[in-house]
């Protein structure tokens, strides 16, 4: 084959490639950018960014690998060779400093991203934090309201442009809460509780599932949250007090038997304190058993 | 009498019993070749019990070959099951066993397929290097290879007695804890790795001390190839991380099987803490693969640039600098434990400063073909299509290093597309690239170029249709280590093309595996008469190819860096006067250890304690009975190394 029919065979299959991606990816929500949420927004921003400051030098380093692989081969002979020069301080000053100088930069970005998106920082919008505790289990998610004392499984709904402050336990193995329109992730561990504040600003039903492989049942531990009018929201509230099941400690004791995925379940009321009783049940000695003592 | 052991642990399912087969039949193809070929005594003698760190390398490289072949199958069943569980389908394996598979394709992968390839390459190519006939403790690195051979045995045991680890390839607890797995998967997994694993720092060790203490005479530190300096990199974090990897998987150990309570849930025990500890072996373990990578590319493009190494202080101050900071880096895997903001800056911002220095390298090596005379020979292309890989898989390393970043990309498949892009492109790459440059070195003939391209081409693009994907996946919110999904979530179709892309990559090694093959059958056409096939410009070069036992007749002196460069220039006439040589003697007392240390391996798996204590008594027994050996060496004379180099030079002539 000669160059010419190389190089149309080379066009051709990029294209092919190119299509092949418009085609994968026409109908498909790449939920990380397409934020619907305040902090993941922030969080898609602050990617867009750092990739652009880093293309300051993968681009040249792109460049130089190929023009100069071209220009060096061994049968050009016009090109200058020198083969015992191996050193120029010039030269390598400038490449230790021009990566350094933009990872300074990417590092004060980085320290004041890390403290203005730490999802244990309350979103202070004026408004009052909505609070959930978040329980991982073996294998769905239960979501408790603790101040309406009301309980789900595997669906919640929230208001949009209200702060929602997310308490979040395991009583399983480590799972990871991930809602990627809202916002990042963070660990679900047993006996710890963790906090992450999330803000939808669009309404919508968005995915999020456990990050984090925690056994048999992992991959159908998914669930959906719907972003709602507050209006719309505190009579979704309202309509769930009506809801046959009530999250008493036997019920608690029951739901926490491993199944592979969950029916949506919705609970009028909740047993006290449950979701501290989960954390403290890990806290107690050895041997004394891990089930709620009923009520 | 035989603990947890029962008729039960045989059953097993299709695929796990054509694992089983494969293996077998390749076990009893390996015998019967060498009973039909009457090559039991050479096996025995000039292999199994040998103290030859050639030998010893090419039996690393082989094992390493073949898990890597065993870790790429269950990558490719992984691809197929994601490819088709969709929706009501629920693909090829179950839950468990895909769980299964993806934790021992991380394990097989880095701790026998990597692991071997780079103990392959420091064996074959250090003490060449440093102009030295051994390695500082022979005994001890047949001991290492041995104890490396019986956990890689140990986890392919599992596959078809009992079954493996299903809580990923670092089995967080408390997933990996009785409470939640309670049969013997992680225990096969805790105790290959251990096993393995103080292997690995017997040979840390044994090559530290060989680099800073054999070296030929003049040749000072600054005067050392590049190769054997990123070596030492990586043996300084050897000696310094797997200490930790060994208390961590004891201190499991205890949790599962005298119930204590490191890492449980409850008791009193943190599974952070492993996290933790377990990370702070394995970032610097990455290191230990990738900075040999490293080094074979600088001796590869100085080589096929005929050109000397562009920077080489600033060379050694980037190993050094990537040495200290992978200590410094390790909680960049868990930002989203929650640790707050203060400590999450800080590892996020250690973690770029590693980038600094990994450029000054890549700049380097492109100023090292900049003014040269490059030949695009297979290894050549290995670097450039590292180069193409790593540059943006670093990019996305760095984009993980800001947490908030990564509370979005954590745990996802764009993870998983980043840390595939740095050890294919990397250390694979790397380490392709130096088997093909070192194989006439080793064997005494070139591999064929064509196929080696052909090779080269099917594995850059099917990497790139395999992870490419994955990486869009990752921000369409596909987390990692899923055996199914629902269709409405529209991955399918990209599932498929990473799935096509790895039969690309399978054609790759296919080529490989014929490139072998046909340059064995094509040896006599091939031949490397000169010692130094590519023009090379270290010590190793210096030599026949193979090598004599002895490695050089006459032991090299040194007096600049790419000191067989120089000697090239500078041919020396004088008849070279041959003195008596002392050789270690071959022994069989290695692979013994390593048969011991497996029973007793296998029998803690299953809670046989009798033979247990057998196992651990016959490995003390064997090392004492060793310590009382008092001829360790035999002598070759004068006179017959003259008429061994005689000999090689008429096979040459």
């Amino acid at each position: 084959m000669d160059r010419k029919n190389k190089n149309a065979l080379f066009g051709l299959a990029v294209l092919a490639v190119v299509c092949l991606a418009v085609i994968l990816l026409r109908d498909s929500n790449i939920a990380v950018l397409n934020p619907r949420g305040l902090i993941a927004s922030k969080e898609r921003n602050l990617i867009i960014i750092s990739t652009l400051l880093m293309l300051i030098v993968v681009i040249p380093v792109y460049v130089m690998t190929f023009t100069i692989a071209w220009k060096y081969r061994e049968s050009n002979k016009k090109a200058k060779y020198q083969p015992d020069w191996d050193h120029d301080s010039r030269l390598e000053f400038t490449w230790w400093a021009v990566p350094f100088v933009i990872i300074a930069i990417l590092s004060v970005i980085t320290w004041n991203s890390s403290h203005q998106l730490d999802p244990s920082q309350a979103i202070y919008t004026g408004k009052q934090p909505l609070t959930i505790q978040v329980v991982s289990m073996q294998w769905k998610w239960l979501f408790i309201y603790p101040k309406q004392n009301v309980a789900t499984v595997n669906y919640f709904q929230i208001p949009i442009n209200t702060p929602v402050e997310f308490q979040i336990t395991s009583d399983a193995p480590m799972n990871s809460f991930w809602i990627p329109q809202l916002g990042g992730q963070i660990y679900a561990m047993p006996g710890m509780s963790t906090t992450l504040h999330l803000e939808a600003s669009q309404l919508g039903s968005y995915d999020g599932s456990s990050a984090n492989i925690s056994g048999r049942g992992f991959s159908a531990m998914r669930f959906t949250v719907q972003a709602n009018n507050p209006d719309d929201f505190n009579q979704w509230l309202q309509g769930l007090k009506s809801s046959p099941a009530v999250l008493s400690n036997s019920a608690y004791n029951q739901l926490a038997k491993p199944t592979v995925g969950s029916p949506v379940i919705y609970y009028s009321s909740t047993a006290p304190a449950l979701y501290d009783r989960i954390i403290l049940k890990f806290m107690a000695p050895p041997g004394s058993g891990q089930d709620l003592e009923g009520s | 009498m035989l603990g947890r052991l029962t008729l039960n642990s045989l059953h097993h399912t299709p695929i796990e019993m054509g694992g089983v087969a494969t293996m077998v039949i390749a076990g009893l193809a390996v015998i019967a070749l060498l009973t039909y070929k009457r090559r039991w005594k050479w096996f025995y003698g000039e292999w199994l019990t040998t103290v030859d760190p050639k030998r010893i390398g090419v039996m690393y490289i082989v094992v390493g070959l073949v898990m890597l072949l065993r870790g790429a199958s269950d990558a490719a069943l992984m691809r197929t099951q994601q490819a088709t569980s969709v929706g009501a389908s629920h693909g090829i394996l179950s839950s468990d066993q895909f769980q299964q598979i993806v934790s021992a394709h991380g394990t097989i992968m880095i701790f026998f397929a990597a692991m071997g390839l780079m103990f392959g390459l420091f064996n074959l190519i250090v003490p060449l290097q440093i102009g030295s006939r051994d390695v500082a403790f022979p005994f001890l690195n047949a001991t290492s290879f041995w104890l490396f051979f019986a956990g890689a045995m140990l986890v392919n045991l599992s596959l078809a007695i009992g079954d493996f680890g299903a809580a990923g390839w670092l089995s967080y607890p408390p997933l990996s804890e009785l409470q939640y797995s309670p049969g013997v998967g992680i225990d096969y997994w805790i105790w290959a790795l251990q096993i393995a694993g103080i292997g690995s720092l017997l040979s840390g060790i044994n090559f530290l001390v060989t680099i800073l203490r054999m070296r030929a005479s003049g040749m000072t530190l600054m005067k050392m190839p590049m190769f054997c300096w990123s070596v030492l990199g990586s043996l300084s974090l050897i000696i310094f991380a797997f200490p930790i990897l060994t208390v961590t998987l004891t201190l499991l150990a205890l949790d599962r099987t005298l119930g204590m309570h490191f890492f449980t849930a409850g008791g009193g025990g943190n599974a952070m803490m492993y996290v933790n500890l377990i990370w702070a072996w394995g970032h610097p373990e990455v290191y230990i693969l990738i900075l040999p990578a490293f080094g074979v590319f600088s001796e590869v493009v100085a080589t096929f640039s005929s050109k000397r190494l562009f920077g080489y202080k600033s060379m050694v101050w980037a190993i050094w600098a990537i040495v200290l900071l992978s200590f410094l880096v390790w909680l960049h895997h868990f930002f989203t434990m929650g640790a707050g903001a203060d400590v999450n800056a800080f590892f996020g911002i250690m973690t770029m400063l590693i980038a600094v220095p990994t450029g000054v390298k890549i700049f380097n090596w492109l100023f090292t073909m900049y003014r040269g005379r490059i030949r695009f020979s297979t290894p050549m292309l290995w670097f450039l299509g590292f180069v193409t890989t790593f540059t943006v898989g670093g990019m996305a390393g760095v984009l993980m290093a800001v947490p908030p970043a990564d509370f979005q990309l954590h745990n996802s498949l764009f993870l998983v597309a980043h840390f595939h892009t740095m050890i294919i492109g990397g250390v694979v790459f790397g380490y392709f690239a130096g088997l093909t440059y070192w194989f006439p070195k080793v064997f005494g003939f070139k591999l064929n170029e064509r196929l080696g391209r052909y090779a080269f081409w099917c594995w850059l693009v099917g990497f790139l249709f395999a992870f490419v994907p994955l990486y869009i996946l990752g921000l369409m919110g596909a987390t990692r280590r899923l055996d199914h999904y629902d269709p409405s979530e529209g991955w399918q179709g990209l599932f498929i093309v990473a799935a096509v892309g790895v039969s690309i990559i399978a054609l790759g090694v296919f080529f490989q595996i014929l490139q072998l093959i046909v340059s064995v059958r094509q040896r006599h056409q091939n031949i490397d008469t000169s010692g130094d096939p590519w023009g090379g410009r270290t010590l190793e070069w210096a030599t026949t190819s193979p090598p004599q036992v002895y490695n050089f007749a006459v032991l090299p002196e040194v007096s600049t860096r790419d000191a067989f460069w120089e000697m090239k220039k500078t041919r020396d006439v004088a008849k070279p006067r041959y003195k008596d040589i002392m050789m270690p003697k071959n022994t069989p007392l290695p692979m013994l250890i390593a048969i011991f240390a497996f029973t007793f391996g296998f029998a803690i798996v299953w809670h046989i304690w009798w033979l247990a204590a057998i196992g651990l008594f016959g490995v003390i027994t064997t090392i004492i009975v060793r310590s009382t050996n008092e001829e360790p060496e035999y002598k070759i004379s004068a006179a017959r190394v003259a008429k061994m180099e005689a000999a090689a030079r008429e096979r040459y002539a």
